[in-house]
C-alpha cells in the first residue's frame, strides 16, 4: 500500500515509446496505434502530455491513414476500426482533429455497419460488440452520429444482453466485463441507457469484486487491474459506482505498481504493461 | 529450441527469394538486435513487406506468410494478405485448417487466428461441422473458459449445425468444474436456441432441478444461482414465485449456512416480487437476524443480513433496503 508513484510511471511510459528496437516492440508493431492512445491518455491523466513531441505523433498518425478513410495500427498496416478509433482519440487528445477529412473517416465507419445493426471490424467482416463501441465512440467524436443507423445499432447491442444483465460479444456470448464496458459505453453515447435494467447490471458488476479487493471480468476468474477500468467505468456510466468497496480496490491497484521501475501490472508482483497505467 | 529452427536458412540465402529486395519497417531507427531469433523475424518481415507491396500472390508468398505467422501470429496484416493469397490460388483449405490448428495450440487467445479459422470454415461449409466442434473441444480442453473458442463454437452451431450432443457436452464440462461460468452460459445458449429442444419453456422444469442440484453441491457458486433466475424471464415473475422449488432451495441452503449471500439475495428478490413466505422461511430469517418476528419487515431484515454477510457490497444492500417496493412482507 502507499501512494501512486507518478514520476516513475511517466518515465516508464516514455521509455516504452522510445524502445522501438526491443523484441516486444517488434511483435507489437501492428498495434502501435492502440499503445499510443493508452500511453498518451495515461500521461495526460498524470498531467504530463507535454513530455511528448505532439507534431511528430500527429504526422505519424496521418501516415497510418488509408484512402478509404480508415487507419491501420501502424504505417503499412491495413485499416481496421480498432485503430481508426485510437487514431481519432489521439488527435482529439492533442486537439488536432482539424487535420482530418472528417466525413471521409465517418463514412469509413458508417460503411462497416451491417444490416442487423452490428459493426464489422474491417472489410473481412468479423463482428463483435467491441466494434459497435468503436464505431459509435469514433463517429461521436467526429460529431457525425447521424451517418449511422443508431436504432439498429442499439437493438443489436441489446440482443447481446444475457440472463445476468451483462453483455457478450455476439448474441448468446458469455457476459464479460470488457464487453459490458463496450455495450454500456455505446448505449450511453447514444442516450439509450434507459433501455436496460441498471440496477440488475450494477449488481452483476459489483459482484465482480473479490475478497482481495480487485475486480474480475467473469465469475470465478482471477482479478486483474484492467477490469478496474472496465468495471468501474461501466458502473460510473450507469451511476452505480458507490456499490463497490473503493478502499479495498485502491489498495489492490496500488499493490500492483512496480515502485522501482514504474508501470503497473495485472496482479501484484506480475510484469508491468503500458495499457494498465491508465 | 528444436532442430527445425536451428536449421533455418535466412531468406537472403534462399535461391527462390534472390529477386526480392526486402523492405524495412519505416517507423524510426532500428538498431541491430543481437538475438538470432529477432534477426530472423526482422528479415522475414522485410521480405513480407516486399511481396505485400508488390501484391505478389504466389505459392512462395503463402509459404512466407506461414513463416511470419509462426513467429508472430498477432500481425493482422499478414493474415489478411494470406487470405488474399489463398483465394487467388484457390488453395486447399483443409491444409489451411491443419496449419491454423498448429498455430492455435500455443496461441489460443489470439483474435486473428479465430477470425481466420471462421473464414476458412465458412468457405468449407457443413462438411467441417464435426471437425470444428472437435477443434474447439481440444482448445477448451486446455482452457475451459477460452472466450474465442466458445464464440467459435456458438457460431459453428448456428451456422453449420451439430446441436445433437451439445447439452451432453455442457453437462460433461460442468461435471469437470461446476464453477465454469462459460459452460453454464453455453447450457443456457443450448436450451434457449437449439432447434431440437423446444426452447426455454419446454426445458424449464428439468433445468430448475439441475440448477438446484448444483446449488446444493456448492451454494457459494454464483453461476447456478444466476442460471436459476434466468430460467424465468422478466415477464414471468409469477411463475418464479409460484415454483416452490425455488424458495425451498433458498431455505435448504440457509438452514445449513446462514452466510450464503446468493441464497439471501434470491430470497430478497422473491419477497420483492410478492412471495408469501412459509413459516419455516420467516423463522429462519429472524433466527439469523437474532430478532423477534413482531413488527419487523421481512425483506428489510434480509437486507440487513446481507449487509453483514456481504460487507464488501454493503452500500448496494443498503440501497436495496431503501428501495423496497411498497407493501411487501
Amino acid at each position: 500500500m502507499g501512494d501512486l508513484v507518478v514520476d516513475k510511471h511517466v518515465q516508464y511510459i516514455l521509455s516504452v515509446e522510445k524502445k522501438k528496437d526491443s523484441f516486444e516492440s517488434l511483435v507489437m508493431e501492428h498495434l502501435r496505434m492502440n499503445g499510443a492512445y493508452w500511453g498518451l491518455t495515461a500521461l495526460d491523466l498524470m498531467g504530463k502530455l507535454g513530455a511528448v513531441d505532439r507534431d511528430m505523433v500527429v504526422s505519424w498518425v496521418l501516415k497510418c491513414q488509408h484512402d478509404c478513410g480508415g487507419f491501420g495500427g501502424n504505417i503499412g498496416h491495413d485499416p481496421h476500426i480498432l485503430y481508426t478509433l485510437s487514431a481519432v482519440q489521439v488527435l482529439v487528445l492533442f486537439d488536432r482533429i482539424d487535420v482530418l477529412d472528417i466525413d471521409k473517416v465517418a463514412d469509413y465507419i458508417a460503411r462497416l455497419q451491417n444490416e442487423d445493426g452490428s459493426f464489422s471490424g474491417d472489410k473481412w467482416g468479423e463482428i463483435d460488440t467491441r466494434f459497435s463501441y468503436n464505431a459509435i465512440c469514433c463517429i461521436a467524436l467526429l460529431h457525425r452520429l447521424d451517418k449511422i443507423n443508431i436504432e439498429k445499432a442499439v437493438s443489436f447491442i441489446l440482443r447481446c444482453k444475457n440472463l445476468d444483465g451483462g453483455f457478450g460479444c455476439t448474441p448468446g456470448g458469455e457476459s464479460h466485463a470488457g464487453q459490458v464496458f463496450c455495450c454500456v459505453g455505446a448505449l450511453a453515447i447514444t442516450g439509450s441507457l434507459n433501455l436496460i435494467d441498471k440496477d440488475f447490471l450494477g449488481w452483476w458488476l459489483c459482484e465482480r469484486q473479490v475478497k482481495s479487493g480487485g475486480l474480475n471480468g467473469r465469475p470465478e476468474k482471477l482479478p486483474d487491474v484492467c477490469y478496474s477500468w472496465w468495471v468501474l467505468s461501466s458502473l460510473i456510466m450507469i451511476n452505480r459506482v458507490q456499490w463497490i468497496d473503493r478502499d479495498k480496490l485502491k489498495t489492490f491497484i496500488l499493490e500492483c505498481q512496480d515502485k522501482e521501475n514504474g508501470g503497473i501490472s495485472d496482479r501484484p508482483d506480475d510484469a508491468v504493461d503500458v495499457s494498465l497505467c491508465v | 529450441m528444436d532442430s527445425d529452427e536451428e536449421e533455418r536458412i535466412p531468406f537472403r540465402k534462399r535461391k527462390e527469394w534472390s529477386d526480392i529486395k526486402p523492405v524495412p519497417q519505416d517507423d524510426g531507427p532500428g538498431p541491430v538486435v543481437p538475438i538470432a531469433y529477432e534477426e530472423d523475424f526482422i528479415e522475414a518481415m522485410d521480405y513480407f513487406r516486399a511481396i505485400f507491396l508488390a501484391d505478389e500472390r504466389s505459392p512462395r508468398s503463402l509459404a512466407l506468410t506461414s513463416e511470419v505467422i509462426t513467429m508472430n501470429p498477432g500481425n493482422y496484416t499478414v493474415w489478411y494478405f494470406r487470405r488474399l493469397i489463398l483465394e487467388t490460388l484457390s488453395a486447399d483449405l483443409h491444409k489451411e485448417m491443419s496449419f491454423i490448428e498448429r498455430i492455435a495450440e500455443s496461441n489460443s487467445k489470439n483474435y486473428q487466428i479465430w477470425h481466420h479459422r471462421r473464414w476458412a470454415a465458412e468457405k468449407l461449409g457443413a462438411e467441417v461441422t464435426e471437425m470444428e466442434l472437435e477443434f474447439t473441444e481440444k482448445i477448451l480442453g486446455l482452457d475451459a473458459k477460452n472466450y474465442h473458442a466458445w464464440s467459435h463454437r456458438q457460431w459453428v452451431l448456428q451456422a453449420l449445425g451439430g446441436w445433437e450432443d451439445e447439452l451432453q457436452y455442457c453437462q460433461q464440462l460442468l461435471e469437470d468444474d461446476i464453477f465454469n461460468n462459460s459452460a453454464w452460459n453455453q447450457r443456457y445458449f443450448v436450451i434457449t436456441r437449439s432447434p431440437q429442444l423446444g426452447g426455454l419453456q419446454a426445458m424449464r422444469d428439468f433445468e430448475v432441478d439441475y440448477a438446484i442440484e448444483a446449488i446444493r453441491v456448492n451454494p457459494e457458486n454464483e453461476s447456478p444461482w444466476r442460471y436459476l433466475r434466468g430460467l424465468y424471464n422478466k415477464g414471468d415473475t409469477q411463475s418464479l414465485i409460484e415454483d416452490s422449488r425455488v424458495s425451498q432451495a433458498c431455505l435448504d441452503v440457509l438452514k445449513n449456512n446462514g452466510t450464503c449471500a446468493f441464497a439471501w439475495s434470491l430470497l430478497l428478490d422473491l419477497l420483492c416480487k410478492g412471495l408469501k413466505p412459509s413459516g419455516g422461511l420467516s423463522e429462519r430469517v429472524f433466527e439469523v437476524a437474532a430478532c423477534s418476528s413482531s413488527n419487523v419487515n421481512l425483506a428489510e431484515t434480509v437486507c440487513s443480513i446481507l449487509q453483514r454477510v456481504d460487507s464488501m457490497r454493503s452500500s448496494y444492500w443498503e440501497w436495496r433496503k431503501h428501495n423496497l417496493p411498497p407493501q411487501i412482507c
